[in-house]
C-alpha cells in the first residue's frame, strides 16, 4: 500500500531495470491543419513482472501511449526504453513486446494453431520447439483440442484466449493489452479478469493493461496510472488511488465520490474542523501538501460505503451532516441512498443489507450521515 | 399477459400465413419470369450450336447435329481470333489484377497526396462511354504514330480493367480491420511477409472477383477493341464481321463453351462459400 514508484522499481540496479520506461514522451497529431496533443510529456517506469494499468476515459491518451510502447506510433518527443535499451524509432516488428488488440485481430484465414505459431515462425524457432511451446500455451489458455479451428468458429471468449496465447507464446518482455475484455459480456468479463491475473502470475511477464473500466483496473493491477487529457493524473496502487485520490478528476473517475465543501472553523491535532450547514460538523486530516487556514473554504471527498445513515445525530468525534433522502435504491445485497444535504450537495450512501435488514430511511425522511474523520479526504481549496 | 398468449395470437398468425402464401405465389411467378427472361437468349445460343444448317446463315432450325462440335476449329481465322481474345484476356487480366490490387490497397488503406484524384480517375474510367473512349484512344495512337494491333488492344484492355479491379479490391480493403496487419507486424513480420501471409489472403476474395471481372470485360469487349485493333482480329470482331456473310454455328459452340466455363467457375466458388458457412455453423453448434 505504501509502495512507491521507486520502491517498486529501483532505477540503478541492473537486474531490476524497469521493463518499460517512458521519458518525456509526447505525441501530437496534425488534423485539418490543427495540432492535437494526444500525450503530453509522459514519464513512466513499469517494473519487471508488474501488472500495470493505464486507466482513463476515451481520448485520454492511454491507447496512444500503449501504441507508442508497441512501436505502432512514434512519439513526437521523448524516448522509449525497453529493459534499459532505447527503442525509440525501432519498428514494431523488431520490438520485444507483444500486443493483444481490442478486436483480437486474429488472422481469419489461419487455424488457431497457425495463429499462435505465427510469431515463433517469424523468428525461425526450430519446429520441435514451436510444437512444444504452442501446445503448452494452448493448454495454459484452455484451448487444447481446438487447434484446427478457424477464429470464426470460436466464441468471443475463446478468440480472446487465442489472441492472448498468440502474444504470450513469444515470451515477450512485456504484454500490451488494449481493452482486451471490451467486447465480452459482463459475466465472461469477470471470469476473464480472474483468468488474466492467473496467467500473468503463471508466466511472470509484465502486463500493461489499457482500460476505461475502473473496476477492471482496481481488480487486477499492481499499479494504476490514471490518465486524463494526455497526462498522468495519479500513479499508485489500486488502494492508494481509491482511498487517496490526488485530484478531483481521479476522485470522480474512480468509484463514486461525494464532494463536500465548507469553511474551516479551526485547525488542531493535524485536522481541520469544518462547520457544514447550520448544524453539521466535519473533520478532515490535513496533508502537508494542502495548506488550510481558518476562514478558508476546503473541499473534501468521502466514499459512499464509509458513510452510516441514521435518524439520530451520532455522538462522539464522528463527522455528522444532516440531509433529506431524495432516493432509495434497493439492490439486493445493498441499498443506495441519495441524500440532499443542508448546503444542497448531493451525497450517495451505500449500505450493506446484512446489517440493516429494514429500511433505515424512506424518501423524504430527514437523516443524519456520519463517518469517521479518517475517511474524510481533503482535496484542496474550494472556490 | 402470459396466460392467454397461447390462444390469442391464432387469428393474427393465420393472417400472416395467408400473406406468406400469397407472397410465395407472387415470388414464384416472378422467379419463373425472371429465369425465362434471362435464359431464353442463352438457350437460343446453345440450341443453334446444334443446328444442322446447310446454308451460310444459322437462323432457322433444321435439325439436331453434333457436327459443329466435331469441326469446332475448322474455321482457321475464327480459331485465330479466339486465341487472340483468350491470350489478350489472360494477359490483360494478369497485368490489371497486379496493378489494380496495388491501387485498391493504397486507396483503401492510406491517405496520400493524389488519393482523391486517383479515386476520381477510377470512377471516370468506369463511367466514360466506351465508344468515346475507343475513338479517343484511336486518335491518341494516331497522334503518337503508334501502329495499331495486338499491343494497343492489350494496353487498352489493361487500362479499362484496372479501374474495376481497383474498385473491388478497395471495397474489400475498407472492410478489413487494420489491427490484423498490425498484429502481424507486432509478431515480427516485415512488410513483405505481412503482405504475403496476412493481407493478400484476406483480400483474396476481392482480388479474385476483380480478376474475373477483368477477364469477362476483356474477352467480349467489342467497342474499344474495334478502335484499337488495326489488322488484329479478336473473337467479337470476327463475329461482327461475319454477320454480313453469315455467322457459322461454331460461334455458338464457342459461346456455349465460354459460358459453360463461367458457370463452372461460379458454381465452384458458390459451393465453397456454402461449405465454409456450413463448417462455421457446425463448429459453433457444439
Amino acid at each position: 500500500m505504501t509502495e512507491t514508484k521507486h520502491a517498486a522499481a529501483p532505477p540503478d540496479v541492473g537486474a531490476a531495470l524497469p521493463a518499460i520506461e517512458l521519458a518525456g514522451v509526447a505525441k501530437e497529431y496534425r488534423a485539418h491543419g490543427e495540432t492535437v496533443a494526444a500525450v503530453r510529456g509522459l514519464d513512466l517506469e513499469i517494473a519487471q513482472g508488474e501488472f500495470f494499468s493505464l486507466l482513463g476515459p476515451s481520448g485520454c491518451g492511454k491507447t496512444t501511449t500503449l501504441r507508442i510502447i508497441a512501436g505502432f506510433e512514434e512519439p513526437t518527443a521523448g524516448r522509449v526504453y525497453l529493459h534499459g535499451a532505447d527503442v525509440t524509432g525501432v519498428p514494431a516488428n523488431k520490438r520485444d513486446v507483444n500486443m493483444v488488440f481490442q478486436s483480437y485481430a486474429l488472422f481469419p484465414h489461419m487455424s488457431v494453431w497457425d495463429n499462435v505459431a505465427f510469431g515463433l515462425r517469424r523468428r525461425r524457432v526450430p519446429k520441435e520447439e514451436i510444437r512444444a511451446r504452442v501446445g503448452e500455451m494452448l493448454e495454459t489458455v484452455d484451448l487444447t483440442g481446438r487447434e484446427k479451428r478457424r477464429p470464426a468458429e470460436l466464441s468471443g471468449g475463446q478468440q480472446q484466449r487465442v489472441a492472448l496465447a498468440r502474444a504470450l507464446v513469444n515470451r515477450p518482455r512485456a504484454l500490451l493489452l488494449d481493452e482486451p475484455l471490451g467486447a465480452l459480456d459482463q459475466k465472461l468479463r469477470q471470469a476473464m479478469q480472474v483468468e488474466l491475473k492467473r496467467i500473468q502470475r503463471e508466466v511472470g511477464i509484465t502486463f500493461v493493461y489499457v482500460t476505461h473500466d475502473q473496476g477492471e483496473a482496481l481488480t487486477m493491477s499492481d499499479r494504476i496510472a490514471v490518465m486524463n487529457d494526455g497526462r498522468v493524473e495519479q500513479l499508485g496502487t489500486p488502494r492508494e488511488i481509491y482511498e487517496r485520490p490526488a485530484t478531483r478528476f481521479v476522485a470522480g473517475f474512480i468509484g463514486t465520490s461525494n464532494l463536500l465543501a465548507g469553511e474551516v472553523e479551526r485547525i488542531g491535532d493535524g485536522r481541520a474542523v469544518i462547520s457544514y450547514g447550520p448544524d453539521g460538523r466535519i473533520e478532515v486530516p490535513l496533508r502537508p501538501a494542502l495548506p488550510a487556514a481558518p476562514g478558508r473554504r476546503l473541499e473534501l471527498t468521502v466514499r459512499p460505503e464509509k458513510i452510516t445513515i441514521g435518524t439520530e445525530r451520532p455522538g462522539g468525534a464522528l463527522c455528522a451532516v444532516r440531509g433529506t433522502v431524495t432516493e432509495v435504491v434497493y439492490l439486493g445485497t445493498s441499498t443506495n441512498y441519495n441524500v440532499s444535504t443542508a448546503t444542497g450537495a448531493d451525497v450517495v450512501v451505500f449500505t450493506q443489507n446484512a446489517t440493516s435488514a429494514d429500511h433505515v430511511a424512506a424518501r423524504g425522511d430527514t437523516v443524519w450521515l456520519s463517518w469517521e474523520p479518517r475517511h474524510s479526504y481533503a482535496m484542496g481549496a474550494a472556490q | 399477459m402470459t396466460a392467454p398468449a397461447t390462444s390469442s395470437p391464432r387469428a393474427p398468425r393465420r393472417r400472416v400465413r395467408r400473406r406468406a402464401v400469397r407472397s410465395g405465389r407472387v415470388l414464384h411467378l416472378y422467379t419463373v419470369l425472371l429465369i425465362a427472361w434471362l435464359l431464353l437468349p442463352i438457350a437460343v445460343m446453345i440450341l443453334f450450336g446444334f443446328n444442322d444448317t446447310h446454308s451460310k446463315q444459322n437462323y432457322r432450325w433444321e435439325g439436331f447435329t453434333l457436327r459443329w462440335y466435331r469441326h469446332l476449329f475448322d474455321k482457321r481465322d475464327l480459331t485465330a481470333a479466339l486465341v487472340n481474345s483468350l491470350t489478350i484476356a489472360l494477359l490483360s487480366t494478369a497485368i490489371s489484377t497486379v496493378i489494380g490490387t496495388a491501387a485498391g490497397l493504397a486507396l483503401g488503406r492510406h491517405r496520400f497526396r493524389g488519393r482523391g484524384a486517383a479515386n476520381l480517375v477510377l470512377f471516370m474510367a468506369i463511367s466514360c462511354p466506351e465508344i468515346v473512349m475507343g475513338a479517343s484512344l484511336l486518335s491518341m495512337f494516331v497522334t503518337f504514330n503508334l501502329p495499331r494491333g495486338y499491343p494497343t488492344i492489350l494496353a487498352a484492355h489493361v487500362m479499362f480493367s484496372i479501374a474495376f479491379v481497383a474498385v473491388t479490391v478497395r471495397a474489400r480493403v475498407v472492410g478489413l480491420d487494420p489491427s490484423v496487419e498490425e498484429a502481424a507486424q507486432d509478431l515480427g513480420a516485415g512488410p513483405w511477409t505481412r503482405f504475403r501471409l496476412v493481407t493478400l489472403p484476406m483480400i483474396m476474395p476481392g482480388v479474385v472477383s476483380g480478376a474475373l471481372l477483368a477477364f469477362v470485360l476483356s474477352i467480349d469487349d467489342f467497342v474499344i477493341t474495334s478502335f484499337t485493333s488495326g489488322a488484329t482480329v479478336t473473337f467479337p470482331l470476327w463475329i461482327y464481321g461475319s454477320t454480313r456473310t453469315g455467322t457459322p454455328p461454331q460461334v455458338n459452340v464457342m459461346g456455349t463453351l465460354i459460358c459453360a466455363v463461367g458457370v463452372v467457375v461460379a458454381l465452384v466458388s458458390a459451393r465453397r462459400n456454402v461449405r465454409r458457412l456450413q463448417a462455421d455453423r457446425d463448429a459453433r453448434g457444439d
